[in-house]
Formats: C-alpha cells, sequence, structure tokens
C-alpha cells in the first residue's frame, strides 16, 4: 500500500478536544510577529541557532519575517529543518533556542522565536505553496525507513532532494509516530502534523502503513533497498510489576494521549493519578484536566528536583491544578468488579546511602478512577539482536554524525539511538543521517560503476 | 534657577521652542491651541501666492518597525485666502500677546508685491517676518521659494526689498537644496537680514509602491519630489547650521529647523549657535503635547549644567568643528569591549570584519588575552588584514554549523546551550586587537548595549599634528611612518 498525500484531511475531527485544548502559545497576528521581529539583534553565530538540534538560521529567518519576505523565511527554516512547522510547537524553546537567547542578558525578554517561526511555517502552509525544494537528479537508489516519526521524516525528506527513492514503513494508519500522537494537542494538533507530512509526499516521500517490521519484514526490506533506516522510536511503556495493573482504568500515558488526540477519548473521570514525573506524564496529567478530571495527582518516587520534566512543564502542571504527591511509591493497584480503585502508596525516605528505601509503617492509600503509567518507555529493538546491528542497552549504536550503525548498510536516529528526547532532535539525527546515506550510496553507485568498467 | 526666555534679534521669546511654518501653523485655531500646549512662538503657514493644493501631499519612510522616520510633502503654501490669515493673526495676537507670531511670506518676485504684503503682515501685528526662500516642490516652478534660495542674487535682491519697508525683524529662511548654503547665507546678510532660519525641506523622493509601481505620495498614480524632513535629516540641518554659523560673512541670529523633536535635538543646535528651534514633523507625528518634555528636559539639563539662559550655551560646539585638516592626526583610541557588560551578540565581531579592520575576534577562551599589546598604531604601520591568522567569520560560522547540539534533559545537563543563559559564555565575548584596531568606533556603534563598547584614549605621548601642519613642514606622511612616529610602547 502506498498512499501520496492527504493525510491532513483523514485527521479525526473532534469540536470538543479542539475546544478543550486550544493553543498554550496562540499563534501570532502579523503586526505583532512584525514588532517582535524586529526585537530580534540579528546576532553573528546565533546562540539560538547553535542550540537548536537542525541549527536552524534563526537570526536569518526572523529578519525576513521584519521585511515580509515570508516566502524566504519559511525556505531558510525548512532548510534546516525540514518539520519547522511541528518544532515551532513541540519544541522546549525555553530550554533551546529561546533559552540562549542574548536578550536575557539585555533586556530580559527573550525574542518569542518558537511563535515567529510558527507564523512563517503557517503562512507557507497557508498559501498553499509546495516545500521549496526539488528532489535533485533520481540517483537510482532507494532506502526503506523503519518508522514513521521525525527521525524517518527528516531523513527521507533529505533522501529525496538528494534524488533518493525514500520508502517509509509505519505500523500506524498515519504518519507522523509521537509527531502525530505523542504531542499534547495544546501544543500541536494531529492534523498540524499531518498537513505537515503532506508537503513530504509533494517531495516524493512514499508511505506504507500498517507494517509491523520484524526480522522476516526487515529481511526482505534489506534483499530489496539499497540501504535502511532505523527510525523505530522506542516501544511501550514500563509496567511497574505489582499487583492490579490489568485491572480497568490502567492505563499509560502513550495511549492515553494517542487515544484523546485521535477522539477516542473524549472524557475523563474525575480522580487520576499519573505514576512518573517526566515531561510526558505531565502532558498526561495536563490532558486529564482538561478532559475534566477534579483531581489529578501525580506520584513520584523522589523529589521536585529529581524530577525529570523541564522546569517550565512542572509550573504549567501546577498552574493546570495538578497536585503532586513526592517521595512515594505504588505498591498495589486495588479494584472491585475488575475495575481500579485505589493506590496503595508506600513512602519512601533516603537511607545513608542515598537510595530510596520504604519508610517504616508509612503508608496511604489513593482513592482513584483512572490510574496512567508515565515511567519511561522500553525499546523494541528486540528483532534486531542477532549482531545486525550493535545496541547498547538496547539502544542502537550510531556514529553521531553520520547515524551509521555498525552495518554500514544501516543507519539509524532519533529516540531509538538516544533513550527518547525531543522532535527537533530526531529530525537533526534524520537529517545528518539522510545526508550521509546520500553520499554513502553516491560512493557505492562510483564503487559499481569502476568494478562494471 | 534657570529660565527658557531669550530674546531672538530683537524679538522677546517666552521660550526657544517654536513651529515652524508647515500643517501645525496652518490657522489661528491651531496657533492658540499650540501656545496653550507650551509653544513659545509660531511661524503661521506661508501667505501670499494663490496656490490649490492636491490630494494627497504627504508621505514617509519607517525604519525598523518605528513610523516616520522621514516624512516628505508636496503641499504648498497655504490655500486659505491672505485676508483670512491675517485677520487670525491679528486675533492671536490680540490674545496671546507675549507669545511670539512670526508671519512667512512668499510672494511674486515683484517689489511691489513684496512691499505690499510686507505691510499688510506687519499691520495684522506679526512680531517678525520669515521669507521663504526654501519651499522646494511646486512652488519653485513658479520662480518662487528654493528657486529663489538657490541664486544669492535673487536672495539678496528680495531682502532688500523687504528691508526697504520692513519694521519689524526679517528671516531669510534657507534651503538645503543647495551645494553651498553659506553663499545665500551671506546674500542675505549683505542685504540686512536681521536673523536667518535652516534647514527648509530637502528634495526628495520617499518611495515607490512596489505594487503599483507608483511613487509617493500619491496623486492619480503621480507624484512630484517633495520636502525632506523628520529625524531622517537632523544631522543634514546641524551641519548646515553650523556652516552658516562657523562663517562671520554669514552668521546672523539662527532659528535652527531639522529634525528636531527633542530636548537633546534643540540644545544640540542651540549649541552650533541657534538661538531659537523650529519643529513641524515631530508635532505633525505626535500633536503640540511634545513641547512639554521639550521644556522639561531641556531645563533639567541646562540646571544639571549650571547654565542660566539660552544665551549662556549657545554656540558652545562651534570652536569644536574644524576642517579636517586641522584635527589631531596623532590622537588615537582603541575599542574596549568590558566583558562584564557583553551579551555575546556578536555584531561588532562580524560589524569589524566585514565593515571594518578585522581586528574584533573570537578567541577568549582560545588564548586570545594572552596575546601581547605591542602598541603599534595600525594606521601608519600598514599591517596587511588580519596579521596573525585568526579565524574569518565564516571559519567561525562554520564550526558552529558541525557542532552537534541536542536538547538538553532537565538535572543531567546543566551546561547545555540553552540553559545557562545569565552569564554570556566567554567564548561569546569578542576581543579586540588594539594593535590592530584604528579607532574608528564602529563597534560601539552597533554594540546594542549601552557602555559596553568604550573606545578608549591611548597615550603616545606625541604632541597634536594636524594634517595642514605636517603638509607645511613638508612631511610624507605615505613613505615617513613608524620611524616617524616613534612607538613609546616598544623600548
Amino acid at each position: 500500500m502506498s498512499e501520496s498525500a492527504g493525510f491532513f484531511t483523514k485527521a479525526p475531527k473532534s469540536a470538543e478536544i479542539a475546544a478543550r485544548f486550544p493553543d498554550l502559545h496562540p499563534p501570532f497576528e502579523a503586526t505583532a510577529a512584525v514588532t517582535e521581529a524586529y526585537r530580534c539583534l540579528y546576532c553573528f553565530d546565533a546562540p539560538c541557532a547553535q542550540a537548536c538540534p537542525t541549527h536552524i538560521d534563526v537570526p536569518k529567518f526572523i529578519k525576513k519575517i521584519a521585511t515580509g519576505n515570508l516566502e524566504g523565511s519559511a525556505r531558510t527554516i525548512l532548510d534546516a529543518n525540514i518539520l519547522g512547522a511541528s518544532c515551532s510547537r513541540a519544541c522546549p524553546v525555553d530550554v533551546l533556542c529561546e533559552g540562549a537567547c542574548v536578550m536575557h542578558r539585555y533586556n530580559k525578554q527573550p525574542i518569542e522565536i518558537g511563535r515567529l517561526q510558527r507564523f512563517a511555517m503557517d503562512a507557507l502552509h497557508e498559501s498553499g505553496a509546495p516545500l521549496p525544494f526539488t528532489p535533485e537528479k533520481d540517483t537510482g537508489k532507494s532506502v526503506a525507513l523503519i518508522g514513521g516519526g521525525p527521525a524517518s521524516l527528516a531523513c527521507a525528506a533529505e533522501l529525496r532532494r538528494h534524488g533518493v527513492k525514500a520508502d517509509i514503513f509505519d505500523a500506524r494508519q498515519l504518519p507522523g509516530g509521537l509527531n502525530t500522537y505523542g504531542i499534547a494537542e495544546y501544543k500541536l494538533t494531529l492534523s498540524a502534523s499531518l498537513r505537515e507530512i503532506d508537503l513530504l509526499a509533494q517531495l516524493g516521500v512514499t508511505f506504507h502503513f500498517e507494517t509491523t517490521v520484524d526480522a522476516k519484514k526487515l529481511a526482505e526490506i534489506e534483499k530489496k533497498y539499497d540501504a535502511v533506516f532505523l527510525g523505530l522510536g522506542l516501544g511501550a511503556i514500563h509496567k511497574l510489576g505489582i499487583a492490579g495493573e490489568e485491572l480497568l482504568g490502567v492505563t499509560n500515558a502513550l495511549d492515553f494521549i494517542a487515544g484523546y488526540k485521535s477522539g477516542k477519548i473524549t472524557s475523563a473521570p474525575s480522580r487520576v493519578a499519573v505514576i512518573g514525573a517526566g515531561n510526558t506524564a505531565i502532558d498526561a496529567a495536563n490532558a486529564a484536566v482538561r478532559l475534566g478530571a477534579t483531581e489529578v495527582t501525580m506520584v513520584y518516587r523522589r523529589g521536585p528536583e529529581q524530577m525529570s520534566a523541564f522546569d517550565f512543564e512542572y509550573e504549567h502542571a501546577k498552574q493546570e491544578g495538578v497536585k503532586f504527591l513526592w517521595h512515594v511509591k505504588p505498591s498495589e493497584l486495588k479494584g472491585s468488579g475488575g475495575k481500579i480503585e485505589a493506590l496503595e502508596l508506600q513512602e519512601l525516605e533516603s537511607s545513608a546511602d542515598g537510595s530510596l528505601v520504604p519508610k517504616a509503617g508509612a503508608a496511604k492509600t489513593l482513592a482513584v478512577d483512572l490510574v496512567v503509567m508515565s515511567i519511561g518507555q522500553a525499546t523494541h529493538t528486540d528483532f534486531l539482536e542477532g549482531g545486525k546491528v550493535k545496541l547498547e542497552r538496547g539502544k542502537i549504536v550510531i556514529d553521531r554524525a553520520t547515524g551509521q550503525t555498525t552495518n554500514p548498510k544501516y543507519f539509524a536516529g532519533g529516540d531509538c539511538t538516544n533513550g527518547g528526547r525531543e522532535v527537533v532532535d530526531a529530525v537533526a539525527d534524520g537529517k545528518r543521517a539522510g545526508t550521509a546515506m546520500a553520499a554513502w550510496l553516491a560512493a557505492e553507485k562510483q564503487e559499481e560503476h569502476h568494478a562494471n568498467a | 534657577m534657570p529660565t527658557l526666555e531669550t530674546t531672538f534679534a530683537g524679538i522677546k521669546c517666552l521660550n526657544p521652542f517654536w513651529l515652524a511654518s508647515a500643517p501645525p501653523t496652518n490657522c489661528g485655531e491651531q496657533i492658540m491651541r499650540a501656545f496653550d500646549a507650551g509653544w513659545g512662538g509660531a511661524v503661521w503657514k506661508t501667505i501670499g501666492a494663490q496656490v490649490t493644493n492636491v490630494s494627497s501631499r504627504y508621505s514617509s519612510i519607517d525604519w525598523a518597525g518605528q513610523r516616520m522616520m522621514g516624512f516628505n510633502n508636496i503641499e504648498l503654501i497655504s490655500d486659505r485666502p491672505t485676508e483670512v490669515n491675517l485677520a487670525e493673526i491679528a486675533e492671536v495676537k490680540r490674545r496671546y500677546p507675549k507669545h511670539v507670531v512670526i508671519a512667512s511670506l512668499m510672494v511674486e518676485s515683484k517689489r511691489d508685491v513684496w512691499h505690499e504684503m510686507v505691510a499688510r503682515a506687519e499691520d495684522a501685528g506679526a512680531d517678525g517676518l520669515e521669507l521663504n526662500f526654501g519651499c522646494p516642490h511646486g512652488m519653485s516652478e513658479r520662480g518662487m521659494g528654493s528657486a529663489v534660495g538657490q541664486v544669492p542674487e535673487y536672495c539678496q535682491q528680495i531682502t532688500e526689498w523687504v528691508k526697504e519697508k520692513a519694521r519689524t525683524p526679517v528671516i531669510v529662511k534657507l534651503t538645503p537644496n543647495i551645494s553651498d548654503i553659506r553663499l545665500p547665507a551671506r546674500a542675505a546678510k549683505r542685504a540686512g537680514a536681521d536673523a536667518l532660519s535652516a534647514i527648509n525641506t530637502i528634495n526628495s523622493i520617499t518611495g515607490i509602491d512596489l505594487d503599483t509601481l507608483e511613487p509617493r505620495p500619491n496623486v492619480d498614480g503621480k507624484s512630484s519630489h517633495g520636502g525632506y524632513c523628520g529625524p531622517a535629516v537632523k544631522p543634514i540641518a546641524l551641519n548646515m547650521v553650523q556652516q552658516v554659523m562657523g562663517d562671520p560673512t554669514a552668521a546672523l541670529p539662527m532659528s535652527g529647523i531639522g529634525g528636531i523633536g527633542t530636548w537633546q535635538d534643540a540644545a544640540e543646535f542651540i549649541l552650533l549657535g541657534a538661538g531659537t528651534v523650529q519643529v513641524c514633523t515631530a508635532a505633525m507625528h505626535y500633536g503640540y503635547r511634545i513641547v512639554e518634555d521639550m521644556g522639561d528636559g531641556l531645563l533639567a539639563w541646562m540646571r544639571k549644567r549650571g547654565y542660566n539662559t539660552i544665551d549662556d550655551f549657545r554656540g558652545l560646539s562651534l570652536p569644536n568643528v574644524r576642517e579636517w585638516k586641522n584635527l589631531n592626526l596623532n590622537f588615537r583610541v582603541v575599542a574596549e569591549i568590558h566583558a562584564d557588560k557583553c551579551i555575546g551578540c556578536q555584531l561588532c565581531y562580524t560589524a569589524c570584519w566585514d565593515g571594518a579592520h578585522q581586528c574584533i575576534h573570537m578567541d577568549r577562551a582560545d588564548g586570545g588575552t594572552e596575546q601581547i599589546v605591542v602598541g603599534t598604531d595600525p594606521r601608519y604601520t600598514m599591517h596587511e588584514p588580519n596579521p596573525h591568522g585568526k579565524p574569518t567569520p565564516a571559519m567561525t560560522a562554520a564550526q558552529s554549523a558541525k557542532m552537534i547540539s541536542t536538547t538538553p534533559i532537565a538535572k543531567l545537563d546543566l551546561n547545555g546551550a540553552g540553559v545557562n543563559s545569565a552569564v554570556t559564555p566567554l567564548n561569546r565575548i569578542p576581543r579586540v586587537d588594539v594593535d590592530e584596531c584604528v579607532g574608528c568606533n564602529l563597534c560601539s556603534l552597533v554594540c546594542p548595549v549601552p557602555e559596553c563598547i568604550t573606545m578608549e584614549r591611548v597615550e603616545n605621548g606625541l604632541p597634536f599634528q594636524s594634517w595642514e601642519e605636517r603638509v607645511a613642514a613638508g612631511i610624507n606622511a605615505q613613505s615617513d611612518t613608524a620611524a616617524h612616529l616613534p612607538n613609546p610602547n616598544t623600548p
């Protein structure tokens, strides 16, 4: 099965979800964007561009907004980051471009780079123009990309620009991976992700959906294609390994987020507990609030100092009304009639050697209607075991600059190589790998040519 | 207590702030409101020849998001009947006897026509007359305005006619659309003018509409060159005021005009010899209320400086403007970047490389600060560009492009690029190679942070020497370089 375009039109539309998840950072009005663009100092070798994993030339695209050259602005963004629209919404800009802005040391308010980038990208999308790139002459080479998330999408776009055929294989019905199904809707809507991918299809990237790649399928693919890019992302969310996890009303953050984003979940019960304190856990907790829960509690075995969520995400959750229970660990999920009713919690304290140990006699019960697990994801690279590519604790080992694995025909990038970072990190990986693959394939072709001659 | 009260060419003024002859002084109703707002005087919109104005009339150019950096108009002189203007002058003077009303005049270049106009304006009660020899559009095509101001003989002739008749002070308004403004100024002085005002507006086309390809302001698809004014023209006006006031054969009491909108602007014109200042564009942009800060701010500055009257500081900067040949060639400054203030934008770095002398480097974290200062002066040692082979901006940028950045993980990557932004990293603070720095100022001009880059004097122990002196002494600057200038830092 191969699709070319029209993903955007396939996005499930739910007026209720749209109303409950309005933009956290609303788009700029044109006059506000220009005013903000003029604030940019136009730094040389700008810290914002250095901090960006895809090294978007931020001052350059901002200057172009100021002069009304929106087409050029979008091209500047896309040249560095083919998912510039998604990243403008999904990126944790506080710790990336905007965090690096010199304005922190000047008049204190950083340039709103994320919103400006969105402004330029929205203008391109609204114009209906295709991506401003034309693929080079067909090289006759083809690459299979496993997984349809941001790493593969960025890699595929880079390959197409170099005249290499790019076929994406994905288990879901729609492309984009976590970019489509995993970002809080108030940051990036499912349909905005699809709209951006439609443009990649116009560049000639092809998609094979509902295709799960296992060892057998991979063997087939390997025979058919000149190289393979592994953009698998991560696997299922870890289980706690305690009693009651099979109860109705126990879910995980990824399913919960994908569920409401695709319109399958439209409400949450009143009492929700989220286990974990990462960025995804916060997205799930905030979603529960917006879906109607009245008491949302995040449960974490350490304290706020150790939580892996960004500070600004923690602040956001507090604003949404999420409560936090620190230094506790679930010991049992209790239910009746197969349905969750309560979470048994064991209080923890630090022992002399710094490890967490149960505090004697300190246990509590939290009445809940829904428990959402968000305690990290496992890898799903099992099918690669057996020496196809080198793995390290389940992660695929790559050369950072090229994305090449220990098997020269295999390249990889994104969460399956870094253990789970941001969309923009996956895009950067994919782009580097795409460039390196095109060069590697060109060298291969050169060799074949010599061999034939 | 300092006062703004002053006397200009014999005219007593409550303050030196006058509205220039222009739309803000079109009628009596406006001028009375302006006086209520605090203006000390007004030069009435020019009265005289019959005109019909076009629609539209004004255009402007914006800069970096700010409106009206420069402004242009193709409006002619007053299109109201002369008798109405004169009646209103009488009414304003009756109600505001202490405020200055100057009648700006422009009529056909005929002796009797001028005589009649002068008499009528003075009979109406004007405190003085301003002869509009500057209007650059429309009127000049009919032999008036700048057509007079550009020909010193005409300027002299008409001023003489006016002086034959006038009982009140006569101010000649000069056009900047001439290669040497001193010539008409001298002509006016020879003819007995009591004062001058400068500058009138500058010939200009403000822009072209990129959709219609028609210039602005648009009159039925066409435009005509108009008079340019506003903040953009202030430096041109200051220069012309200085030229006139620095020339004893031209200097007269001067009413300074051109881009004035703040008390600082006013102070600068006065420091170059102006006795009053005239304002138009700023009042058109923000209204009469701008005068409040002009008065307030100027008084505060005078108090701080110890000046009691306008005359106490009038012209004090004139001796500081010289011909280039009389500047001290042995004076030297070099840039100093104050690392504690630097925000790391690197605008100075790229400006120095692309627009100046390639002497700012990004090498503080790379041993640059250990480079020994020899004390050379690049103006004489004629170094080749970048003698130490430092990385060019392109090389610096290419290095960054290769860098692999990742999103920091909270609590783990405490040194991620976007994490610690309170302090400028050492490798982003540029360094000036003082042996290469010619002291051009560019870095200090582009730096967005006040006092981050200062120009520091280098004490080289050399006496004052100007180009003129050098030429007189027969010193050849080309061959006689390092040997001629002993290097005090080299034993």
